[in-house]
């Protein structure tokens, strides 16, 4: 499968949007994100010519982020909470449900709390976090950000 | 005053994750539907989350309180007249009754809940900015004298006195000063930063731009976790609110004083909480940690001196400053004086947040606010101060929330998260994940993290096996010991907290079938 491919242009508004200063390569990498979902090695390339980096940099801050993704994510993002607050709710076994009911068109990311620990187990969709989710609640909620796409 | 009636739902990301979006939406077509007119207003959560979606219903100088409500429950609201304060299955009465939340020490989250998290009105008619007018008065120096008097220390977990640090960078010499803000809220079990940010949002940059003029600081920074969207959309229109009304930029006021604040956001590091991999990190760096000395008071953001404090931190400061250190250290115990915001969690049937004096007993926190497990079952453990803090046994609930109380039973408090855990949790596995964890989060800059974590993890899964029980449980111990020694932070050097306390209280978790 080939990879899509991340419009240049895009990646340059958003630089110049931190007036190309260096010191925003992180700030930029999360614009980059999430208007694009991943980063690519030609990004990685992009951003290094146009702040005056190494490549080597900014991959190292690339590789360092767990939100930094270098494969193209699916239509829907879910993450759902692995940290201990989750773990008490059963959120180790709300996560293996997850993985076993996503379609290809989702991608299923473990996130180390998501600020909701008094309403655990919690999961995040596209942004937007839940809480109190059993598997039929996380069920339901996949199935409306389904139809949210369609 | 228009004569609409006021109907609170909060805006706060607890609320919203279990539908007060949708409750607010179904108020408000119900409302056009009956041709009522009524003012929907967005405040922050008061913290009592088990009560979500919580709406307020204003009548007279009431507010009249509505809890668990379902967008279901909307059409019999009005039936029943909400509007009027009527009654309701979901009616819990006036917000003031409520014991869970009249019994607290509110001093840094008085506001939250009370206001409309973004109107600067509102925030103004309730002592906004009254703090920075006077700090302005008593000057820099009768300010920092005001925090160290009043015993405030680091609520993002390591507890340092905040006074003495301000003073710090305050005698620092340099052309450039720094207030950075750390809202890398990571630890699990932990959500009152993010409740202060979104609640009391110029709360927070009132008490930055205070230690911005205590200090000489020109900029503040707040880092921001990427897991908090709701608060960085509520950040950024606050700040950009108090930029316009010139509470923040050039000449604040007229008073001669410039500030201003950027709001970065994280990117999924937990060790970016750290404060020195947080500078690293608002310098678009890799998030690896410092060696200190330099400390960031001296040397910070881009080298410059630096005040780094957590959120509850600084939002504790403008009541200080409005009330006096007297009032302040007149609440907590020995060396833990004033308040914390502790968060009730987990296994909990009313998680929520609930700000106490220090001295209150884990037990009164867990079982008299929290109602012991959701679940009803047993409680087996409590996991204090994140993923870094030591797992307490049932017998061990009677300890007061004291820094020190806590340091002499091999724990600590923390951000002042509480997990807690019913008779179900394999304690085993809740050790081996904070080794787990520390390999993930790890830096690597340091080999007793970076390696320890990964062997720590191996050799945790050769106990729970059975192989070696006796040597491995020695090596565990030997390991354990070498992280907390030689670490250069927390990350590594307090994952054997979360270790050892299991060790010592749930061994019997490591040898399933075996009595």
């Amino acid at each position: 499968m080939t990879q899509p491919v991340i419009d240049a242009a895009s990646v340059d508004a958003i630089v110049k949007r931190y007036d190309s200063r260096p010191e925003m390569l992180v700030q930029i990498l999360v614009a980059v994100v999430g208007k694009h979902g991943w980063v690519s090695e030609d990004v990685i390339r992009q951003l290094a010519d146009a702040l005056n980096l190494s490549r080597a940099e900014v991959h190292g801050v690339v590789a360092f982020y767990h939100d930094f993704r270098t494969e193209p994510p699916g239509r829907r993002i879910i993450k759902v909470c692995q940290a201990e607050a989750c773990q008490s709710m059963g959120g180790r076994e709300l996560a293996a449900h997850a993985d076993a009911v996503a379609d290809a068109d989702t991608t299923v990311e473990a996130a180390y709390c998501l600020g909701n620990c008094a309403c655990a187990p919690a999961v995040m969709i596209d942004g937007r976090t839940y809480g109190r989710v059993d598997a039929g609640r996380f069920d339901a909620l996949l199935q409306s950000a389904r139809e949210a796409q369609s | 005053m228009s004569g609409k009636t006021r109907v609170l739902v909060p805006r706060e990301t607890t609320a919203v994750s279990v539908g007060a979006d949708e409750v607010a939406v179904a108020i408000a077509r119900e409302a056009k539907q009956r041709g009522l007119e009524l003012e929907l207003v967005r405040n922050g959560s008061w913290g009592a989350c088990w009560l979500e979606p919580l709406v307020e219903v204003v009548k007279g100088e009431a507010r009249i309180a509505y809890g668990n409500v379902a967008p279901d429950d909307v059409p019999s609201l009005f039936e029943a007249g909400f509007l009027e304060g009527g009654n309701h299955d979901k009616r819990l009465g006036p917000i003031n009754g409520i014991d869970y939340l009249i019994s607290q020490d509110r001093w840094t989250f008085w506001r939250c809940g009370l206001i409309e998290s973004l109107s600067l009105d509102d925030f103004l008619a309730h002592q906004g900015f009254k703090a920075l007018q006077k700090a302005w008065e008593i000057g820099a120096d009768a300010v920092i004298g005001t925090i160290t008097d009043s015993g405030l220390r680091g609520r993002g977990g390591a507890g340092f006195p905040t006074g003495i640090k301000w003073r710090t960078v305050a005698d620092a010499e340099a052309d450039q000063k720094y207030v950075a803000c750390n809202a890398d809220e990571g630890d699990s079990g932990t959500f009152s930063d993010r409740m202060l940010m979104e609640g009391d949002p110029f709360g927070l940059i009132e008490a930055m731009a205070i230690a911005g003029y205590a200090v000489g600081a020109s900029k503040g920074y707040i880092y921001l976790r990427s897991e908090y969207p709701l608060a960085q959309m509520i950040l950024d229109r606050a700040l950009g609110t108090a930029r316009d009304a010139g509470w923040l930029g050039e000449d604040i006021r007229g008073s001669g004083f410039d500030f201003d604040i950027e709001l970065h956001l994280g990117a999924g590091s937990y060790v970016c909480g750290e404060e020195t991999a947080m500078l690293e990190s608002l310098e678009g760096k890799k998030g690896i940690v410092r060696y200190k000395p330099p400390l960031p008071a001296i040397e910070g953001l881009f080298g410059k001196p630096t005040v780094v404090n957590n959120v509850v931190t600084l939002a504790s400061v403008p009541n200080i400053v409005n009330l006096g250190a007297e009032r302040y250290a007149g609440m907590g115990v020995n060396r833990s004086k004033g308040s914390l915001a502790f968060q009730l969690s987990g296994n909990i049937k009313r998680g929520g947040l609930v700000e106490k004096a220090f001295g209150i007993t884990l037990r009164e926190l867990v079982e008299h606010y929290g109602g012991g497990t959701a679940s009803g079952r047993p409680l087996k453990a409590v996991q204090v101060g994140g993923p870094l803090g030591a797992y307490l046994a049932a017998d061990q609930l009677d300890t007061p929330m004291d820094y020190e109380a806590f340091a002499q039973i091999g724990a600590m408090i923390g951000h002042g998260g509480i997990v807690v855990f019913d008779d179900t949790a394999d304690m085993a596995q809740q050790a081996r994940f904070a080794m787990e964890f520390c390999a993930l989060e790890s830096c690597g800059k340091c080999t007793p993290c970076r390696i320890g974590s990964t062997r720590g993890v191996e050799i945790i899964d050769h106990i729970i096996r059975g192989e070696n029980r006796d040597a491995n449980y020695d090596l565990l111990m030997e390991l354990c010991d070498t992280m907390e020694d030689a670490s250069l932070c927390a990350m590594g050097g307090m994952t054997p907290y979360p270790v050892r306390s299991v060790l010592k209280h749930f061994a019997s978790d490591f040898s399933p079938g075996e009595s």
